[in-house]
Order: structure tokens, then sequence, then C-alpha cells
């Protein structure tokens, strides 16, 4: 057994896959101690807050400022706002307002912008003009308001004796905050998703989540296909016939519809990821069943059971000897297939509707339904979604390298 | 003067195992082949006779490495073209290879025509199916296979005739040499038979010009083989007609195989078998003097020390001992 | 050997069909057979003969479609595992591929220990035990102290064979079926393994059943020979009798379809099937 780990442990393969999976579920376990938010927490307000640094305007403001006098801050100030796209926007605009295209020089921002200022009438309708076109007009109107200006912002507040407004602070264009003095800045790595909740937070939750759906799903599978098919390869005869025609059987119904009808009957309430996750395992277990029982009769009528029989062994002792060692790998294979497609399976009901409660806690499955749901892929908010489809793919490779390595060292014929 | 086919000097090939160690399995062969006459290599398993084999043909690929040496068929040298070269100029016209299991080696999902049509459009892309097909159906008619067989698929075929359709399929253009390594040892006698005498039809009908016959059949290797050389440990150990290798062996390991022959033959129920004691050397490092040092009977301290050359005599047998034919002969008939 | 002839193993009316219906194949087809004790018998036929099929209802591996078995002349009962333990305490097989007769996972010592264990010495040291393995491993030339802690497929093929034998030395069984346990090694390597079943045979006084495609080989060792083809039992006899002066068209042919070395062998008679 000592020396069986060993050589485990020397196959690369199964090392670099089984490092990747530890780094998976060490993240899965020492993530929520670290950040301790809820998971499902509601943080920001709208969706799909991109991944970024997010800095509080209102500490900024009460901030110790420090002023730096940086050339190229004015500049960059402008570009930020006024993109080409936007500068070509405005051209645009001023030309079938009725300027003269030749007088418009895209590239001199402040004639531009005096062009812009003297012309734009947010209550003009131009003719072939969109209303989202309209409102995109308004928006950049408002965006380069005062953009040129050298002023500081006033800050005031409302006096609570008189009602006024009483300016407490300027701010010049040349002020500063350090980013440690802000009180509070939240790092969002993924952004928020369209509820408003980090991605991260809920990714690592839901990957927990998933993995154990999973592990559930694929060992249910995987003891029910493997007694099956070790039963019917094994014994033969009457048993094998009664379980092949169940077999048979599940194999003619589509497992996924009996997945939705069993997942329909349970209802909402009572569908956990447990419960969810037995389901799965309850209908997927065929495959397994299959592959093991053609395993096995191949392997009954091998010498080495005859001379096993002949060595007064019992039949228990010949299928966990004799018999289960040589479909280990396959067994372990039919396991990782099936912890994978179990993972699939629950995105898929997920997406149905049919998945886990949704109050209670996340799933790989449900992240992407909900990024699908709403609209991420159309609306290039990738970290709704991408993140999502690498750890699914990372699972199922590193648990696809770990049997390859496993797979060398339960058939030593295949060592190299 | 016998117009020679092939002639090999001073082969040496290796291969490289997957820990990157190096295993001398042909060391310094030579060896010639007259036209119409089958050369046998007999020898235990591991001994090389069957990189031999697939050494001679001059195509190398890894883990098969050429050290040195010189390989001629009718005088031209191809131990020194390059292997895309042999692919399409020898293999198939020049030299033919058929190995053991050479009958599973059929595509199941193609039919034989398939397969021929493939070997003949490799060479001649020209060739139209009709003609091939005429070709084939002539050509399987000389050897004795019906001609449906060309429209069968290969399972449908038994273990013999699969067999012998891939030796006819792999001589559909008359190659000047063919290598069989245990062409017939997977097989039941009755179909070993038909094999061999397919084999022999060949010849006749000049669709090969010659063959090496390798197997460790030895009274097989008899009948089918007019000369013989023995290989041991990489090494040719004994060179000679059939007739006086299985009679009269000079070598002590050749004797030993030759004590080792069972045949259902009047007589033999009475001669005492006896076997060769331990095993090959191992070819990763060969020991020093002579190979078969370990396993002889007669073993002298210098056997141990002293490498030891081919020995030819006149009468064109060749033996790697120390001795002399006369002591070794003498040293058998005292047991 | 001259004393009087025990029956040790009889069958009659033995038959194997597998499949039903279309797909119904006969493979042993009403074979009467017995042998006696301390005999060699050989059972010679080509593949697809059932030969195999028959050693392995003899060895209580298969149960016969039709058909009895006796042994030591009563009616063989092996209904229960007790009694099929039993059963094989005295009766042990070697097999035809040595690279598929072992469990590769059970290191070489399990498969000897095994048999220990088999012949009531579970109680037994370590040190018996190991002295047990040494005396086998011993009898047919193989180091034990090399042996032990080694996997079976670090051998040679030879050499497995050779285990199997120590395994049959251990066991020491009344009847050794042996199917075909020379045909996957090379022609030296075979004369050491039925050197050490003769040289065992002779030191245990067992009765051998050898199942064998090798007419030469039959002729060889045994004192009668049974031809098998497609199922039934076409010609037996003293092995003298049935090689030298076949009566049988098969039995000609298998034996002339065999190369030999003092007789021509005829190839002008093949006929192409």
């Amino acid at each position: 057994m000592k020396t069986a780990l060993q050589q485990v442990f020397h196959s690369r393969k199964f090392v670099t896959g089984f490092a990747i999976f530890m780094a998976i579920l060490l993240t899965v376990f020492l993530y929520p101690l670290i950040i301790q938010d809820e998971p499902l927490a509601i943080l920001g307000q709208g969706n799909f807050f991109p991944p970024g640094i997010y800095v509080n305007i209102y500490d900024s403001i009460h901030s110790k400022s420090y002023v730096l006098n940086l050339k190229d801050a004015a500049s960059k100030r402008i570009g930020k706002i006024l993109t080409d796209q936007s500068r070509q926007d405005i051209k645009e605009w001023l030309v079938s307002y009725g300027v003269p295209e030749d007088q418009i020089d895209i590239n001199d921002t402040e004639s531009l912008l005096s062009q812009w200022e003297e012309n734009y009438d947010s209550s003009i309708s131009l003719p072939g003009m969109t209303f989202a076109k309209q409102r995109y007009f308004q928006r950049l109107d408002e965006s380069v308001n005062g953009l040129l200006s050298s002023e500081g912002v006033v800050i005031s507040e409302v006096n609570q004796e008189t009602g006024n407004l009483d300016q407490t602070n300027t701010i010049d264009q040349s002020e500063y905050v350090h980013i440690n003095e802000v009180a509070n800045v939240r790092i969002l790595p993924l952004g928020t998703d369209n509820f408003g909740r980090d991605v991260l937070t809920e990714l690592v939750k839901a990957t927990g989540v998933s993995l154990k759906i999973g592990l559930i799903a694929g060992v249910v599978a995987t003891l029910i296909g493997l007694t099956l098919g070790l039963l019917s390869g094994y014994v033969g005869g009457l048993v094998d016939d009664i379980i092949m025609f169940v077999t048979n059987l599940f194999t003619v119904i589509p497992s996924f519809v009996l997945l939705i009808l069993i997942s329909f009957s349970i209802g909402q309430d009572n569908r956990g990821a447990t419960t969810i996750a037995v389901v799965i395992g309850l209908t997927s277990w065929v495959w397994t069943a299959r592959a093991v029982r053609s395993q096995v009769i191949s392997l009954r009528n091998r010498d080495h059971v005859n001379l096993s029989k002949l060595s007064g062994h019992s039949t228990a002792h010949i299928i966990l000897n004799d018999i289960l060692p040589y479909i280990a790998s396959y067994v372990v294979m039919a396991l990782i297939l099936q912890v994978s497609s179990a993972i699939l399976s629950e995105a898929s009901l997920s997406i149905l509707g049919l998945g886990p409660r949704t109050t209670e806690v996340p799933t790989l499955g449900l992240m992407m339904n909900w990024a699908m749901i709403y609209q991420a892929h159309i609306l290039g908010k990738w970290w709704a979604y991408f993140p999502v489809i690498v750890v699914i793919a990372l699972i199922t490779f590193s648990m696809n390298l770990m049997n390859t390595g496993l797979d060398q060292v339960f058939n030593p014929t295949l060592r190299d | 003067m016998e117009n020679v086919i092939l002639e090999v000097k001073d082969l040496t090939t290796k291969y490289v195992t997957r820990f990157s160690e190096d295993v001398y399995a042909v060391d310094h062969v030579s060896l010639k082949t007259a036209e119409g006459k089958t050369l046998g290599i007999a020898g235990e398993s591991g001994c090389g006779k069957s990189t031999l084999a697939l050494s001679l043909m001059g195509y190398y690929f890894a883990p098969l490495h050429y050290i040195s040496g010189e390989i001629r068929i009718n005088g031209r040298n191809i131990s020194s073209m390059d292997p895309d070269e042999i692919r399409k100029t020898i293999l198939g016209t020049e030299i033919s290879y058929i190995p053991q299991a050479a009958m599973n080696a059929l595509n199941p999902t193609q039919k034989v025509i398939h397969f021929i049509e493939d070997v003949i459009q490799a060479h001649n892309p020209k060739t139209s199916k009709k003609e091939i097909y005429e070709l084939a159906r002539e050509r399987f008619e000389i050897l004795g296979l019906p001609a449906d067989v060309l429209q069968k698929y290969p399972v449908e075929l038994s273990g013999g005739m699969k067999q012998r359709t891939v030796i006819a399929t792999s001589v559909i253009l008359c190659p000047k040499i063919l290598i069989a390594d245990e062409p017939s040892s997977a097989l039941d006698v009755t179909s070993q038979k038909m094999v061999i005498k397919m084999l022999r039809d060949l010849m006749e009908n000049g669709f090969i010009k010659s063959m090496i016959f390798i197997t460790h059949e030895l009274p097989l290797l008899y009948n089918v083989a007019d000369d013989i050389m023995v290989m041991y440990a990489g090494q040719i150990v004994e060179q000679g007609t059939a007739q006086e290798v299985v009679f009269d062996p000079l070598h002590p390991y050749s004797k030993g195989l030759m004590n080792s022959i069972i045949v259902p033959e009047n007589g033999a129920r009475g001669v005492k078998l006896s076997a060769i004691p331990g095993t090959p050397p191992n070819l990763k490092k060969p020991p020093q003097g002579c190979r078969f040092a370990e396993r002889c009977k007669y073993v002298q301290p210098t056997c141990k020390t002293h490498e030891i050359d081919l020995q030819e005599s006149e009468d064109g047998r060749a033996y790697r001992c120390a001795f002399s034919q006369n002591y070794l002969r003498k040293a058998y008939k005292n047991g | 050997m001259a004393e009087e002839k025990k029956p040790c193993l009889c069958g009659s009316g033995l038959t194997k069909i597998y499949g039903t219906g279309v797909q119904k194949n006969v493979a042993v087809d009403h074979v009467d057979f017995d042998c006696c004790q301390n005999e060699v018998i050989s059972i010679v036929g080509e593949s697809g003969s059932g030969k195999t099929t028959l050693a392995k209802m003899l060895l209580g591996l298969t149960k016969p479609t039709e058909g009895e078995i006796y042994f030591q002349g009563k009616k063989r009962d092996i209904s229960n595992m007790k009694k099929k333990k039993e059963y094989w305490k005295r009766i042990q097989a070697i097999f035809q591929d040595p690279y598929s007769s072992f469990n590769t996972f059970n290191k070489i010592d399990a498969v000897l220990l095994d048999c220990i264990a088999m012949r009531n010495g579970k109680k037994y040291t370590r040190a018996k035990k190991i002295e047990i393995m040494e005396e086998a491993c011993c009898f047919v030339n193989l180091e034990f102290d090399e042996l032990t802690n080694k996997y079976p497929f670090e051998l040679s093929g030879g050499q497995m064979q050779r285990l199997m034998i120590a395994r049959v030395f251990i066991l020491k069984p009344e009847i050794l079926i042996a199917d075909e346990p020379t045909s996957m090694i090379d022609a030296c390597s075979r004369a050491t393994i039925l050197e050490m079943l003769m040289k065992l045979r002779k030191e245990i006084g067992m009765t051998i059943i050898f199942i064998t495609h090798d007419i030469g080989l039959a002729y060889y060792i045994s004192d009668t020979v049974f031809i098998m083809e497609r199922g039934k039992i076409v010609e037996s006899g003293p092995a003298e009798q049935v090689i030298l002066h076949p009566k049988e068209e098969y039995t000609r042919r298998l034996i002339s379809d065999v190369p030999k070395i003092h007789e021509e062998w005829d190839l002008s008679s093949v006929k192409y099937g």
C-alpha cells in the first residue's frame, strides 16, 4: 500500500492534477476564512460592476489631501471622457445639425467643445436619429460639461439650522488622496454579477457546492454501477438477465428526462443541493454498470481467476482481489467522469430552473444560469461567466490528469 | 557462381529502451542469400532474430537505430539511403516483411481488395482498379486462394486464410526478398502447412527470388530452409546447410537446441530431451568473452575472458566456439 | 507402474453447449473419457476442438451441460464451496498463457502462500512457510530469494510456468491438468518445463492430463492419447499405436501436417481450404 502510494506520487501527471485539484479545494476552504462576506450578499446596487478597485468617494473627500502637480493630469482627464469615438460622434451630430464639415476639427479639443456648447440643444431632435442615440448625446453633453474648466469642485453641506448650503471645502484638480488613507476601499477582483453580488466570493462558494454535488452524485452513481456491474458480470445467469433488464430500461429512458421528472416532482422547496446530488447519482449509474460488467465478463474467464478458484478462494475474495484491482482504474475513471458530468447535469437542471433552491447557495450551474438570463455574454460582461467556465474546466482537467496517473499505477504493465 | 540477392556485412543495430539504455540486439551480423534459396534463422525469444528482420529492411525508426554495416540488394547499398526513399523504392518492391501477427494488422472495416489497391497505388498511382483486380485475382488463383476472398472483409476469413491473404498482398509487387518472421506460429498445424506451401509456391512461381525465414520451431525450419543460421544474444553462433546444422551441430548452443526437438516420429519417445540450463544474457550489458559461456557444458576458463570470432571453414560452415570441430563432435558423442 | 490400473477420473457423455438458438455452439459433444492413476494422458486437438472446455469441465470450473464425471470411481460432487475446495486439493491445473495466469497485483509470495494455506498450512510459522516455498522454488530451479517481493510480470514466460509447477509441487495433487503449458514459450524452455513435470510426477506420483495441439509432444510424453476433433474424441489408445499407426483420417492428417526431421514432410498433399 505504501509503495503504491509512493508510485502514485511519482507519477508527474497525477501530481500535476492533484496540485490543481488541491489548489481548488484549498481555495474553497481557506477563502471564507479571509473574506467573511455572505456569498449571496448583495453588495452592488445595479448589475455587472466590472472587476477592479472601488474607492469610496465620501471617504476620499474627507481624507487628507496631497497636492501633486502632474503635467498630463488635465489631458488624461479629457482623454478619459472625450475618446476618439465620442469626438467622432460629436462631429457627426454637428454635421447633421448643419455645421459645415470643413469647420470641424476633431483634434482641436477646445474648438470642438465650444462648437458643441454653442450648438447642442437636448430638445432638438434631428431627423433619422433614434431615441437611444438621442439619449446617448444627452449623456455625452452632461459628461463634457465643464470639462475644460480648471476650477475645483465645491463641496457644500446643508446647514441643519438655516437650510442653506454652506460651502465647506473646495477640491482642486491637483489634489490627491492616499488610497491607504481612504477608509473604504473594496477590491472586487471579478466584479459583481447581475444581482450585485461579489462574483469571486460567490464563485468560491459555488465551486465548493458544485464539487460536493459532483462528489456525492459520482460516489452514488459509481457505487450503484459498480455493485450491479460486478454482480451481473461475475455471477451471470438470471442475476445478469435481471440487472441488464433494469439497466436497459434506464438506458432507453434518457437519464436527463428522468432527472427533470424527479426534480420536478420533488418540488422547489425540498430541493437542496444534496437532494439534487443524490437524484443525479441515481439516474446516471447506467454507464458505469455497463462498463464494469463488460470488463468483469472478460476478466472472469481469465486464467488468474481460474487459478484463484483452484486455490480455494471464495467468490467474495475473488471479486475483491482478482477482479476489482483490474477494474479499479476503470472505476476511478468512471467516477471522475461521473463527477464532471454531475457538475454539468446540475448546471443543465439549474438552467431549466429545476436546480437547487436559489435562495440558499450558489452553484456553478446557477451562476452560469444567472449570467445567461441577464445576458452577460451578449453585454460582454465576461467576469460573470468566464471564471465559472475556467473553474469547471480546471476541475475536470485536474481529475482527468489524476486518473491517467492512477491508471499507470493500477495497471503495472502500463508503467514506464 | 550463384546469384546473390541480399548481402549483409557486419550489420550492427541497437534499440533504445524507454530508460535510454542501449540494447545491441544485432551485433556484427553478416549473411548472404542466393536466388532461389531460403535462409532460416533460429534462436530463442530475445536473441535478436526479430530485430535482425527489421534491421534487414534498412528502414529504421525509433527505437531502432542503425550503427554500422552494409546491406546490399542486388549489389545496391541501401543502408545509406534515407528512410523516406527506402519506404518509396525498397519496401514492397525489393523487400517485403511479414511479422508474426500480420493477420491482425488488417483493418476490419475494409475489404481485402482495398489493401491490395493501397499497396499497388502507393507505388504506381495510375493503375486502375480494374487492372489491380485482375492482377490480384490471377495471383490469388495461382496461390490457391479463392478469388472471392478479395471481396470479403478480414473478419469473414479464418486465421490461416487471413495470414495467407496478408502474405499474398505483401508480395503483390514481386519483391526480390521476403522476410517472414514466425509467419505461422500463431496458427494450428494444418494452417501452418498451408502457409508454408504457399511460401514455397511463391518461390517456385518466381514472385519472390529469395526468402529469409525466422522461427524457433526447428523441425519447421529444417523443412523450409536451405541454410540455417543460429542466433544467440545478438550474434550468429552457427551457420550451415539445414542438414548440417540439424544433424551435425557444432556450437554447444545449437547442440542444445537440437536436443529440444520433439517430433511425432518413430523412435522419438526414446530420445532423451535435454534442456539448456539458465537464461540468455541481458543484452544491455553483454558478458565479456563467449556470450554462451555461462550456460555451456564445455566451458573453459578462457571462454569467459576472450572474445571469440566466427570460425569459417572451407566447406562454408561457420561457428563461434573456441574448440575445434572434431573436439566438439567427440564431446557430443560422449554426452 | 505395472500394477493394477485404478480408474482415476472418468467422464461419460460429457457435453458442453454454449449459447442457444442460432448461436448454439456445441463445444464438447458426448465425450467418454477415462484415465487411470499414475498415467500420463494427452488430449490432442486443433484450436476450437473443445479440448480446453473439456479441461475446464474436468477441473470443475465449468458445469457440463450434460454427462457425468466420476472421480475415483465415485460420482463427483462439487455442489458447494467446501466440497469444491476439497476437490481442488486433489486436482490442479497449469494454464496455457503464463502472462495471464497470475494476478498482477499479488506478489509471487502470495501465490505460494495460498497453496500452503490450501494444504492446511495456515498455522505454520513464518520460517516453516519460507522453508516450504524455498523447497518448491528449488525444485523448479528458481531462487526464492530473488522471487520474494517481486511481481509475476517481472519474470519471463518460462520462469512463470516454472512458478506454476512450484505451486503444484506445494499442493501435491493427485491429478494435474496441464492445458498447453508449453505453447506460449520457446522450444528450449519447453524442454525444461517438460523435464520438471516428469520429475514432479515421479516425485509425488500424480496423474497428468496433458492438453496440447502438438502431437509430437503428446507422443513424447504420454501413455495414452485422445484425439479430439470438433468436440468429439475421434481416436484414442496407447501413444505408440495412435501416433505410429493412426486409424482415423483426421489423426493421419494431423500427424502429416507436423513438420518432421527424419521423415519427409510432404507439402504436395496440401489442399487449400
